[in-house]
């Protein structure tokens, strides 16, 4: 799916675009720009110039609708690359175009105008304001733009309900859990109708089960309101989760950037591979990404049909289907025991093996129980119903094994 | 220079050269005091008014609505009883022994020298907070005003406007102007970087921010630092008496050189119940403040 989505993605034009994008810490950005650019590593420019390398060459293409992970270390500078995004960070050198619009050339009150209505954010400690209500806090930006008190009130108790906190109105935030913070933090990001969400570890501050409660909210969301989210964390499985897109930084560099698929199965070096090796691969990865395409599909009326068609196929097992989609599977051995009298008759379901079927954007996790009730690979159906490959026993043991190398094969072959 | 070595002797200007930087620096100034001192006076002439007003104002009001509009004041700030019976009964005290005009006197005083020393204070104090080179600049000045000797400054103060109530606020407001630019400078930097980053992000301009989110967010402690403002002032008083500002002062004053060891203590008494008075409605209203961050 995330695949298709990529593929989607060339059509369009990206809503954020990030070019050539440089920061360098320091009294002195623009010389020591130089010595980045002729390829100085930062450990180097900080001996030799006390400069800190914050970005190095970023590139980013970021397009409407999807939720973009930007993940790495602490250290890695993502929390630095999504302040340049509303230039709350200035870049030392590079480009940034949010809507088409070159957000560097932009006056003051342009940029104030611009952070108002284009983009909001979440913080990881939340940012809330402890002397405003949570009604207060959830309408501070429409207050920034000059909206009246009693159009702020009611545009931001919708968005209260929204995130489930009805009844808190007129709390303070310090008397609020850490999740109900984030969500006050949520509400208002989306109490301005912004397009574009900007959310710098807003989950990281949570403990493991809000966190994941949170995740499922912006999941919920996301469906329904479609907004362009760029989400970062040092969380792999938060990224897997919610990402269409990933990329991840390292020292400020980005090391790799691909569909949660490809940064897991085809990790880009040792670093990334390192991050994708803890990650529990039966609830990151859908069981389109790893199935076999090869299969023998039997869409014969008759018996004899069926055998020609196996014969053809190096398998000794064949998915039957028909007009309805997908019927079960008929096994070599099954058609060996059939008279050759009888090769005029039709498939009826006494000859075939009742094997459930997965779908494809199911989780691997959840087609477990299905894979240890049958020896037989479970055929894969899309969307529509119809066979589109196999999943075997011994594909899942590979692709859940730990090893990477062993992950990256197999989706070569597939 | 004399004969005598420099390793034995501190090296020093001879007496005609000292004479002479007096001289010059005397006679600049007393020229300066002629030409523009009635200038300045008339420039603090409004002041003067004020002082003068509020003065009589609180001189003529009847003793039982001062001590009815304090104790309400006292209420406000801090929702207890406790506090504001102890702010009625102090005062009754201070009339029954009969210190009441001047410790109305002394009031107005430093009612409008906190009042001036806010109004200074506190633009500086942001100034301060939003600029390093602001802070460096202003930090040794404000360390030189409250330690050099009030006695130092009030001479170029009577020189350049006489005895008076003028000199007298003057010299208050140097002494204690301080604590509040020093704590609303601290207040607005301690406040959390990730609140006022939102603002940012949400579009505040600089004012929307200063208003909306540093200022009230610092508010515990430019309280704090006007809470010091008054403690200071009122340490003034009796200096300030020594320059003609009438006020429970005086009588101290009067108590030092005939040695009236009652009128002495009850004149200190009186200053010391003033200044706890203050001191627990300010501090209590910052704890108030302080606690709706918190939600209690």
């Amino acid at each position: 799916m995330s695949n298709n989505k990529q593929q989607n993605n060339k059509n369009k034009t990206p809503l954020i675009r990030i070019k050539n994008l440089y920061k360098i810490f320091g009294d002195n950005e623009k010389k020591v720009l130089e010595k980045v650019k002729a390829g100085q590593s930062k450990d180097q420019i900080l001996a030799e110039t006390g400069h800190t390398l914050g970005l190095s060459d970023i590139n980013l293409d970021i397009y409407p609708g999807e939720i973009f992970v930007i993940m790495g270390l602490s250290g890695s500078g993502k929390s630095t690359l999504i302040r340049h995004f509303n230039r709350l960070i200035e870049p030392t050198a590079g480009a940034i175009e949010i809507d088409g619009q070159d957000v560097m050339t932009l006056s003051t009150s342009e940029l104030q105008n611009f952070r108002r209505h284009k983009m909001s954010m979440v913080f990881q400690r939340f940012g809330l304001m402890p002397h405003r209500t949570v009604i207060e806090n959830i309408g501070y930006g429409l207050q920034v733009q000059g909206v009246k008190k009693s159009e702020r009130h009611e545009r931001a108790d919708q968005w209260l309900k929204t995130v489930g906190l009805e009844g808190y109105a007129n709390q303070f935030p310090n008397q609020l859990s850490g999740g109900q913070q984030q969500r006050v933090g949520l509400a208002r990001a989306l109490c301005t109708d912004a397009d574009i969400l900007l959310m710098d570890e807003a989950f990281s501050a949570l403990d493991p089960l809000i966190r994941s409660e949170m995740q499922d909210q912006l999941i919920g969301l996301q469906e329904k309101l479609h907004k362009t989210i760029v989400f970062i964390t040092h969380d792999l499985d938060e990224a897997l989760r919610l990402g269409d897109t990933i990329a991840i930084l390292r020292d400020g560099i980005l090391v790799q950037q691909g569909a949660p698929v490809d940064i897991l199965l085809n990790p880009a070096d040792d670093y990334v591979e390192a991050f994708v090796k803890d990650v529990n691969r039966a609830r990151a990865l859908t069981v389109e990404t790893v199935m076999q395409p090869q299969i023998c599909r039997i869409a014969s009326e008759t018996i004899g049909e069926a055998v020609a068609q196996m014969r053809q196929s190096k398998h000794d097992y064949g998915y039957v289907v028909n007009d309805d989609g997908y019927q079960g599977i008929i096994t070599q051995d099954t058609l060996d025991n059939v008279e050759q009298s009888d090769y005029s008759n039709a498939i009826d379901s006494s000859l075939l093996e009742d094997v459930p079927g997965v779908q494809g954007d199911a989780l691997l996790e959840t087609v477990i129980p299905e894979m240890l009730d049958n020896v037989l690979p479970l055929p894969v159906l899309n969307e529509d119903g119809e066979v589109e490959g196999n999943l075997s026993r011994s594909t899942l043991a590979e692709i859940l094994s730990d090893q990477a190398k062993s992950g990256t094969n197999n989706s070569n072959s597939a | 220079m004399s004969e005598k070595s420099w390793l034995t002797e501190v090296p020093q200007l001879d007496r005609h050269q000292l004479l002479d930087i007096r001289k010059t620096l005397d006679g600049a100034y007393r020229s300066f005091s002629r030409e523009y001192g009635d200038t300045i006076e008339a420039f603090f002439d409004p002041l003067l008014t004020f002082l003068i007003w509020f003065e009589k104002l609180l001189l003529s009001t009847p003793w039982w609505l001062v001590i009815a509009v304090l104790a309400a004041f006292a209420y406000l700030a801090s929702r207890s009883w406790k506090l504001t019976l102890g702010v009625a009964g102090s005062f009754f005290l201070i009339g029954y022994f009969g210190m009441w005009d001047n410790t109305m006197r002394t009031m107005s005083i430093i009612l409008v020298s906190t009042l001036l020393s806010v109004i200074i204070g506190l633009p500086i104090g942001i100034a301060m907070a939003r600029s390093n080179r602001v802070q460096s600049f202003v930090t040794p000045v404000l360390d030189i005003m409250q330690t050099m000797p009030a006695f130092v400054y009030l001479i170029p103060v009577v020189m350049l406007l006489g005895i008076g109530k003028i000199p007298g606020v003057i010299a208050v407001i140097i002494y204690s102007v301080p604590p509040v630019i020093r704590l609303t400078n601290l207040g607005i930097r301690l406040v959390d970087k990730e609140v006022l980053e939102a603002a940012t992000a949400y579009g505040a301009n600089s004012m929307q921010r200063l208003f909306g989110v540093q200022l009230p967010l610092a508010m515990p402690n430019i309280m704090a630092g006007i809470n010091q403002t008054i403690m200071m002032a009122l340490a003034m008083v009796v200096i300030a008496s020594m320059i003609g500002v009438k006020g429970l002062g005086q009588p101290v004053l009067k108590s030092i050189t005939n040695q009236y060891f009652t009128l002495g203590l009850l004149n200190g008494l009186a200053i010391v119940a003033l200044a706890i008075i203050f001191d627990r409605i300010s501090q209590s209203y910052a704890k108030r403040t302080l606690q709706s961050f918190e939600g209690k």
